[in-house]
Order: structure tokens, then sequence, then C-alpha cells
């Protein structure tokens, strides 16, 4: 999507208006909001649920509210959840399959009219996972219909990275702290001198229609730097690093380095990595039969690697060692999605570090590999 | 790696030292059923298939003979002559009409006695030919082709 | 192509060993594009699940059939099909032989146990354009005589040689004992000039591929069928991955220049 060059200034009220328009216009407004101890993704009412003057405070296994402040609306990092979980949900529905008293099947797909998104807050590195699912499920060949559905009607408001966390590594992989395309409309939050406000710019025809629907005021020079020095300020603020190098071949070449043992031995396979990361997208399949045993229905959820049944190959799981398991995701993640989908798995978010529950982190572990490759 | 492929003596032996055996062998026909030898009988010769094949096999009491493997063209069948105390740890049966070419073991050790660096070719040649039957042997044991394949789960 | 299963009827069932059955499948109402030999559909057992399996007939009347063997809950129902049941089919799916790309070449075809199933219809197209390859090896390797699938037609393929060696022989077995490899000393092939396509368990693939290499086919002429655990056939659920490679997508036949290094992977 090209960057339409128009930019706005927008408030606190300018924000809400963005929502009362999105909503007007039938969608379902998504975005950050503060629920149980974390900032989560929800339906929002207006831009008032949005977690004003809350942070996040991250390690490897560790996450924390904290209070700001500034009082700044983007001023968190990834939380638990990802825009997946709306695009990709954890559960969906496939097919209804009727039997009659012939013996005849009649199959039905199952398609709800899928709900117009809005996803208002989608961080640079989000919005480069969002383009890397829509490669796996609706690029190739085959095309995931109900990806491809709720895709393609959604809405995107990117908010730039100002406020990097100490997980974050976004900038080694290339996908942030600036949005450069995939967005409809991209927030720049400024909180100095000028005020609390919010520098906008349309990514899409799209994005221009709805913003000139919005109240606001004509972009300035003057903001417009500011927003570029505040997000280039973030660029150094990373809190990790991938090693500068080519890790699709670092991974490739790794298969029996001594680390995975090193990992193996602290990781839990509890698959949280992949429940979090927004790009992950390996799905498993249920049958459902009612009491009549005449209908059935097929269902598809996430799954994960890390799940002992994962590769189960008449007789027992391909993939028995933990150790295995990790090489599989770390090296699709990084190496082998490459050879699958053109591209790298990995958008640098950091959810997997601050999610694992023993602080397993992505960024040290593939350091660390860089240095037995070395030695 | 070992070849998975059958190791012959036309193939395993260098020009000189085939000549240098030929010479011994004696052309032999074997009819269909023909017993070559038995188990624990003495090993005193050995044979080169020609056309045919040959079956080995082990007696079980009150059962047929559980034939384990057929030997066809090129193949060494027998050896036991090569390593004390010379007895047939086997039984084998022309499984259809044989030709094939006998030696005598007593002659061709003599001979691998006295020209040393011929007696390390045939001990290299018969030392392939019993690694590629361990490694077919081992295969079979796996039972591959089982309904849950080969294997215990895990 | 259809997301969902297309309705399908067992118009003939038959036993092809112990627990080995095939289905003879036709659309009861539109079908699905036409499969190739070594092409894959998910199978679909109403109200049990779906399993992909490789389909081992193409009749020319339409309709396709499925030799399926008994080793889990969906296998199992759909060895309990009778004629008239119906079932679902997705596909076609996967790579499949490529048998043109082997046009005017030598053929081996090695097939290990079940193995044969899904080169049947490879083999059928071969023996009926016998003109557009050089000489056809058959080569199959399976555990008892009683375990033989195809036993009657292997026999009548027209071939330069057709090898059938078993592991345990029983009391009639007049045949050749042992691995299925010792069949390529009969086997009649240019190395040079040669395709191969090998299918069965994986060790026996590796042991055979090996082999071919070593008397000169180059690997990337031999190909391999692999297997690994699948969902979706859509390249979508990630259960095929074998590094590099999804099988669904990019296999389940691969050359062995690409399956060799993987193959060697342990848990890959």
């Amino acid at each position: 999507m090209p960057d339409t060059g128009q930019t706005a200034l927008l408030d606190r009220a300018g924000l809400d208006a963005l929502v009362a328009a999105l909503t007007a216009d039938g969608r379902t407004v998504v975005g950050p909001t503060v629920r149980d101890g974390a900032v989560v993704l929800a339906e929002l009412d207006g831009a008032d649920a949005l977690p004003w003057g809350w942070g996040t405070e991250l390690e490897a296994g560790r996450y924390r509210l904290v209070r700001r402040d500034d009082g700044a609306a983007f001023a968190h990092t990834s939380g638990p959840q990802s825009w997946k979980s709306f695009l990709h949900p954890q559960r969906e529905k496939l097919w209804d399959v009727d039997r009659d008293a012939a013996g005849e099947l009649t199959v039905c797909p199952a398609r709800n009219e899928p709900p117009s998104y809005a996803f208002l807050g989608v961080r640079p590195c989000d919005l480069r996972a969002i383009a890397i699912q829509d490669r796996v499920l609706a690029g190739g060949h085959f095309r995931d219909d109900g990806y491809a559905e709720r895709r393609s009607g959604a809405f995107l408001i990117a908010a730039e990275c100002t406020e990097p966390g100490a997980t974050c590594f976004c900038v080694s992989m290339g996908s942030g702290p600036a949005a450069e395309a995939g967005f409809d409309l991209a927030l720049t939050e400024l909180i100095d001198t000028g005020g609390h406000r919010f520098l906008v710019r349309a990514g899409s025809a799209e994005g221009a229609r709805i913003l000139d629907r919005v109240p606001s005021e004509k972009g300035d020079t003057t903001t417009s730097d500011a927003a570029r020095s505040a997000v280039d300020a973030a660029r150094d603020r990373m809190g990790r690093a991938m090693p500068p190098m080519d890790l699709r071949a670092l991974l490739g070449a790794s298969p029996e380095a001594e680390r995975w043992d090193d990992v193996a031995a602290r990781c839990l396979t509890c698959g949280n990595c992949t429940m979090v990361c927004p790009t992950c997208f390996c799905t498993t399949t249920e049958e459902v039969t009612d009491l009549t045993g005449d209908h059935a229905e097929r269902w598809q959820r996430w799954d994960s690697c890390f799940d002992l049944d994962f590769s189960y190959l008449h007789g027992g799981p391909v993939r028995a060692s933990a150790r295995s398991r990790y090489r599989q995701w770390l090296t699709h993640k990084l190496s082998t999605w490459h050879d699958q989908f053109d591209s790298t798995g990995c958008v640098g978010c950091g959810r997997c570090i601050t999610w694992c529950p023993v602080g397993i982190d992505i960024t040290e572990e593939v350091n660390a590999l860089a240095e037995e490759a070395r030695s | 790696m070992i070849a998975t492929s059958t190791p012959r003596m036309g193939q395993a032996l260098p020009a000189v030292h085939r000549e240098r055996l030929m010479p011994l062998a004696r052309h032999v026909n074997f009819s269909s059923g023909t017993r070559l030898f038995e188990e624990g009988g003495h090993a005193d010769r050995f044979w080169i298939v020609r056309t045919g094949t040959v079956a080995l096999d082990m007696h079980v009491p009150g059962r047929r003979p559980v034939v384990i493997e057929n030997l066809g063209f090129g193949e060494l069948v027998g050896w036991s002559w090569m390593f004390a105390p010379y007895v047939w740890q086997l039984g084998a049966e022309a499984a259809t009409p044989v030709r094939a070419l006998e030696f005598d073991a007593a002659t061709v050790r003599q001979l691998c006695e006295t020209d040393a660096v011929l007696g390390q070719e045939v001990g290299l040649w018969v030392g392939k030919v019993l690694a590629h039957r361990l490694l077919a042997a081992r295969m079979r044991l796996l039972d591959l082709y089982a309904p849950h394949g080969s294997g215990l789960p895990r | 192509m259809s997301t969902v299963p297309v309705p399908y009827r067992v118009i003939d069932r038959w036993d092809e060993t112990r627990d080995t059955i095939t289905l003879r499948l036709d659309p009861v109402g539109e079908p699905l594009a036409p499969f190739a030999p070594g092409r894959f559909a998910m199978v679909y057992a109403f109200g049990v699940g779906e399993i992909p399996v490789s389909v081992s007939s193409i009749p020319t009347d339409g309709g396709v059939a499925h030799t399926i063997r008994a080793v889990g809950a969906v296998s199992e129902a759909l060895c309990r099909k009778r004629v008239g049941d119906a079932v679902g089919l997705r596909g076609p799916f996967g790579t499949g032989w490529q048998l043109e790309t082997a046009r005017g070449q030598d053929l081996v075809v090695v097939a290990g146990g079940i193995g044969l199933a899904p080169l049947r219809p490879l083999i059928r197209r071969v023996v009926a354009d016998p003109r557009a390859y050089g000489r056809v090896n058959v080569l199959v390797g399976a555990r008892t005589p009683a375990d033989l699938v195809s036993r009657v037609e292997i026999r009548r393929w027209a071939t330069a040689y057709t090898g059938v060696t078993v592991d345990h022989p029983g009391a009639y077995w007049r045949g050749e004992i042992g691995l299925v490899t010792r069949l390529l000393d009969g086997a009649q092939f240019d190395p040079g000039q040669a395709t191969a396509f090998v299918c069965g368990p994986e060790p026996m693939i590796r042991a055979t591929a090996r082999d071919l290499v070593h008397r000169g086919v180059a690997a990337d002429r031999v190909r391999v069928s692999l297997e690994r655990n699948m969902r979706c056939a859509t390249g979508h659920c990630g259960h095929c991955q074998l590094g590099p490679v999804l099988l669904c997508r990019d296999g389940p036949v691969i050359g062995f220049d690409r399956a060799e290094p993987l193959m060697r992977t342990r848990e890959l």
C-alpha cells in the first residue's frame, strides 16, 4: 500500500472520533486495553478504553504493568496476545457434515459472515507478522478462505513504537520501530511541549477516506520531524538484538549443535512461545459428533510443534525429545520459513521471551548458536 | 559405507588373482533339491553360483527347514571353509537346477598362505560378502513392513 | 478446488492382505480434478476424521482407488467401509511421481510392503505405453508372500525385469528371499540413463536409494515418497514439515538429493 502522504494531527477526542467513525461503518474496532493485569486486545467501545497512562515492564519470563505519569496510550509493549487471535482464531469450524438415512453425506463449509475488523494500535512488528501470515495462509497455491475473508476486510491502524521494551529486538529483524507499509493509517504518539497528540499518516485510499471524516488539524513538518526523531530514538533503545549475520544460514547449518541440549534442559515444552508468537500458524483438527451420530463437525484449532502428538506418525512421535522440538521451532522460525514461505518467521516482538515460564531468550539462544558455529 | 550391492568375486578380486584362482575351479551341476551341505558338516569346499538359486536353511525338528536366504548368480555359497574349525553353520540346497564353480577349500587356503597378497584379497572379498549379508540380515530383523513399522513406540 | 470433502461412494472393495484393503470410489456428484500417480487425497471417514492416502489406481472410466492399511482410528474406520458406503475426498494434493520427466529413461521401480500401492498407477501407466520408456524394472519386497499387494497383477506386468522378494518365505514360496535391494542385481538399467521411484518404510527407502546412487543413478533421479503427520494437506497446518520441505506441498515425492540429508538428521 502506498503512503498517500496525507498527514493529520489528532488529539484524544480525535482518536475517539476515529473509533466512532469506524464503528459507524459497521466495523468491530479491536485494540489494546487493560484487563487482568495485562494489556490485552479486545473490542473497544471508544478510545477511552485504551491503556492511557499504562506502561509495561518486561524481562525474560516477566511482565508487569506500570503506571506512567505522561498518560500515554501506546507506551506499552506487546502483550500476551497478537492480532492472529482475530485473523486466525484459536478455534474455527471448517465444515458440517450430515448423514441421511441412506448413508449419503452432505458437506457444508462453515462460513459465518466474518466481522469487519478495524485494528487500532498495531505495532510495526505486528504489521510485519500479519504480512507474514498473509503469505502463509493466503499467499500459496491453496488459500485459507476463513483467514483470507477476515483479513481482506480488516482495517489496520498502526501505532509506531516510541517505547520499546526490554525484550524487543525488531530492529535486528528489520521490522520496526517505524511503520513503513501495510497499514491504512499509522499513528505516532507525541507528548511534549506541543501537548499530547497523534500524528496520523494515511497508507491507503480507505485510510485517507476515514481520516477525512475525523476532525483533525493538518500535520506540519515540525510535528512530523518530532515524530520521526521519537521513532528514531526508539531504534537505539532496543532491549535485545539478534546477532548481525545471516540467521537463515546459521540455523540451517546447526541441526547438530550442542546448544540444543543446553536449551532442552531448560525448556518445559509448554508451547507458550508458539501461542504468543504472532506468526506461528500451526493448527490441528478435531472431529466432533453429536448424540444422534448423524451430524459431525470438523474443527481446526491452534496446535504447537512443542506438543508431543504434533509429529505423531503411526506408532509414535517423530520429534520425541525436547531438543528436537525446540530445534524445530527455532529453525523453522529463522531458517526453513524462508524455504517454505520466502521470508523469516520472526518479527522481533519479544513475546516468546516475555511469556516463557523459564525465561528462555530466543536472542540469547541464537547468539549462543552463533558463538558455537564460530568456535 | 558398505555398498548394499552384492560383492561378486569377479568384481571384488583383481584380475591377476582371479586368474590364479580360476584354474582351481571345477564346474559342477546340481539338480533341484540336491543338498550341498548340512549344518555341522565339514566345510571343505565352496561354490560360486553361475545359474540357478541356492537356498540357505536351518533345520528345526519336526518342521521343514526354514529358508533364511537365497543366493543367485555370482554369489558365494559357503564361508565356513575360511575359518577353523571349518564346520558349516547352515544347510544349503539347490532350490532350482544349479550350475556352479566348486573350489576345494584346502587348496585355496594353501594358495592364500603361500601368496600373502592374494590371501589378503580373498580375505577382503569374503569379509565384504559377510558384511553385506550381515547388513541385509539386520535390515530384515527390523521387520520394516510390520503394521507399525519397526521398533518399539517411544 | 473444494476446501471441504467431496462425497464419494464405495463401488468396490477388496482385501489386498490380512490388514490392507482397497476401496474403489466413484463420485456421488461432481468429481475432484483428475489424480496423477503419486498424488494423494485426504480421505474422510464420517465422524472419525481424515488421513492422507496416495491414489493406488486411476481407472480410465473415472473415479479413484485408495489402498489403506488399518493402523489407526481413521484407517480402521475406512477399512470397515463396505460397497455402497460413503466417504469424503479432498484433493488431489502433492507433487506426484512426475513420470513425464522420465520419458526415454530406463525405469527402476522399487516398492517395499504397502509401498507398492502408490506405485501401482505409475507402473500401469508405464506398461501401457512401453515405447515411451527404456527398460522397465519392478522390484517388490514384502514381509511374507501373504503380505504382497497386487500379487497376481505383478506377474502380468510386461517389464524387462520383475523381481519379488520376501523376508519370511513360509512353506510354499519358491521365489527370492532377502532384502529388496538384492533384486537390483537382476534389474536391467543403464545407471546413467535411469530414473528410480522408491516407496516403502523409510529405512528401506534409505538403503535402496543409497544402493542406486552407489550403482551410478543420479541422486535427483531417485524419487522417494516420504510420509509425515498431515492435517490439512494445503500447506497451512505445519504438521508435515521435514526441515525446509512441506511434504503436502513440496512432496510427498522428492528427489533423494534433497531427501538424503533430511532423512539423516534424527528427529527432524
